[in-house]
């Protein structure tokens, strides 16, 4: 080889060098751009929130409190402590809570149990089964809408929390299902046989071999019913009005509501806390958050 | 006795299930369906009807600008949460330092409920304190931003507040597909004397048809069904404007009782996602077997 192509090649080797630089400078200045993008409501929402009224007329969406004033935080999640006509959200925040410990748990609870059936157990047309339970994830639930208020009138929980309780764990079960079904498929068969030959029976090989080593996908899970039924407005808002109204249908009234002045830092306190629980679990358990999201993710 | 309940035990276990769905998603369908043949106001009536109410939907002017309006926020929610979806995947892809943080500040949004975004986006696009005010301060003196309460371009914010909610969540399943594909491929192209560019574009991005598949079939499937994001940032308006099917779907039961236009209008909705959740369905069973 050479002095000459060694020192051209030495050159073209340079530039790359440079071309790559600028292109990873590209690279980071347009992630960064977009983490601005998705962080900026968030930076708002917060900023806002512990503003004074006059701040935010005076300042803009960027501007800072001149101090942090928790007293729409206060106002949002207490209210103002006059009688008629006071909306905050404590009351509903347990109205949530109380509608998806229940849910989330049934939901589970039954999914766990058909994947079981569905993987372990397995009959002749068991993947027609799993196939009818499974459209159940991607209907628009206005085809149903209309049925189920009435026969919630007709069993007598309209506009309750039991109601509600009743809905999410129906409509939960063909995602559950398919978490516990394609988590189950890929544990061996040979564990089950064993089992058997020692003489455990359904519900033993059920609670002592798979429950214990279904950790992961019962957080998959949990984490997932956990999110949409908390995030949930269609059914909240259809199916309960008044006091045994969930809290996105009670943020959803307060910020409607055209009584008196708007108070935006009030509205922001309370989108703050309606969407705390949510967030939490994300930031905790993000990992788990996102493989049901992927593996589940046809629902609107 | 005990013999046969023990060798049935799995199907007793399963009749719940299959029984629940059963009756509350087909059955309830099917009375949808029914319903929406018959004349039903307030209270359902079982006598048929016909396909009046169907006739009558599509005569109906804000049904019309529901579809529109579904039609237009369709496109444009598909189409620019697929191209931020890619471009952050990508470039996520290329060994960056803080991938952890940055994926988890793109993906936080799907943590949140519609309406909160909804909350928040419409204090943002707020006409006069919001973004507004914020270019006016920045020197922009005549900057104006009123899309909130403007007919022709209301229907945009609910786009903006959309593609916020749900890019990141494409970006994830880029992200999971790029991560599959193997590094020789990307070797052996470069080796080959193809540009970076050209390895993506050529190569990569091509390989990544089922992603594209499914990222469209749910960003179908959340804009068909779009309700809350509605409900938040504009319940329909300004006027009906922003109206979608599933805000005509309830307004039209609840607030006006024509129950049967109502399931008729549940009906074309069941319909659209069927014609796009059918075909994905089949196609990943497919593949299944296949494998």
């Amino acid at each position: 080889m050479s002095a000459s192509t060694n020192i051209s090649y030495q050159k073209l080797e340079d530039r790359s060098r440079i071309t790559n630089l600028l292109l990873r400078w590209f690279l980071y200045f347009v992630l960064v751009l977009f983490a601005f993008y998705f962080i900026f409501p968030l930076y708002v929402m917060l900023v806002t929130s512990f503003k004074t009224m006059e701040e935010i007329r005076q300042g803009n969406l960027l501007t800072l409190p001149g101090q942090l004033n928790i007293e729409s935080w206060a106002v949002a999640w207490g209210g103002r402590g006059y009688g008629a006509g006071d909306t905050y959200l404590r009351p509903y925040f347990w109205n949530s809570i109380k509608m998806v410990v229940p849910a989330t748990f049934f939901s589970t609870f039954i999914g766990a149990m058909t994947g079981y059936v569905l993987t372990k157990w397995r009959f002749k047309g068991d993947s027609w089964v799993f196939l009818f339970l499974l459209f159940g994830c991607f209907i628009p639930y206005q085809a149903i809408l209309l049925p189920m208020a009435r026969t919630l009138g007709i069993l007598g929980i309209s506009n309750s929390i039991l109601g509600l309780v009743v809905v999410h764990s129906i409509y939960g079960i063909p995602f559950t299902t398919l978490f516990f079904r394609n988590y189950y498929v890929s544990i061996p068969n040979e564990l089950i046989k064993a089992a058997r030959i020692d003489g455990a029976g359904f519900f033993k090989i059920f609670f002592k071999i798979l429950i214990p080593i279904s950790a992961p996908i019962i957080v998959v899970t949990v984490i997932w019913q956990f999110t949409q039924i908390w995030n949930d407005f269609l059914f909240g808002a259809t199916f309960s009005f008044g006091t045994a109204a969930p809290i996105q249908v009670a943020l959803n009234n307060m910020v409607l509501s055209s009584t008196s002045v708007k108070e935006y830092n009030v509205d922001m306190a309370s989108a703050i806390i309606a969407g705390f629980p949510t967030l939490i679990v994300y930031v905790l358990a993000g990992k788990y958050f996102i493989r049901g999201l992927t593996s589940g993710a046809v629902k609107g | 006795m005990f013999k046969s309940l023990e060798k049935n035990l799995p199907k007793i276990v399963l009749a719940p299930s299959v029984g629940l769905i059963s009756w509350f998603v087909y059955g309830f369908i099917l009375w949808t369906f029914y319903i929406s043949f018959t004349n039903s106001k307030i209270l359902p009536r079982y006598e048929l009807w016909g396909v009046g109410q169907y006739a009558k939907l599509w005569g109906t002017r804000k049904w019309l600008i529901a579809v529109d309006n579904l039609l237009i926020f369709t496109v444009l929610f598909l189409v620019i949460c697929i191209v931020i979806g890619v471009v952050l995947a990508i470039f996520l892809d290329q060994k960056i330092r803080t991938e952890g943080i940055l994926r988890t500040i793109y993906l936080y949004p799907m943590a949140l409920s519609f309406i909160v975004t909804g909350t928040a986006w419409k204090w943002i696009l707020n006409p006069t304190l919001g973004i507004e005010k914020l270019f006016v301060d920045m020197g922009f003196e005549n900057f104006t931003f009123d899309w909130l309460v403007n007919r022709d371009m209301a229907i945009y914010t609910i786009v903006i507040a959309g593609v916020w909610q749900s890019s990141g969540f494409v970006m994830a399943l880029f992200l999971a597909g790029l991560r599959s594909i193997e590094d020789e491929i990307v070797k052996a192209a470069k080796i080959d004397g193809a540009s970076l560019f050209t390895v993506y574009w050529k190569i990569i991005i091509p390989m990544m048809r089922p992603v594209f598949f499914t990222s469209f079939v749910v960003l179908v499937h959340i804009s068909i069904k779009s309700y809350d994001l509605i409900v938040a940032l504009t319940q329909g308006g300004p006027g009906i404007s922003t109206t979608m099917p599933a805000l005509f779907m309830t307004q039209t039961a609840f607030h006006k009782s024509q129950v049967a236009l109502s399931a008729a209008s549940a009906m074309m909705m069941f319909m659209a996602v069927a014609a796009v959740i059918i075909p994905y369905l089949y196609s990943e069973l497919r593949r299944e077997n296949v494998s």
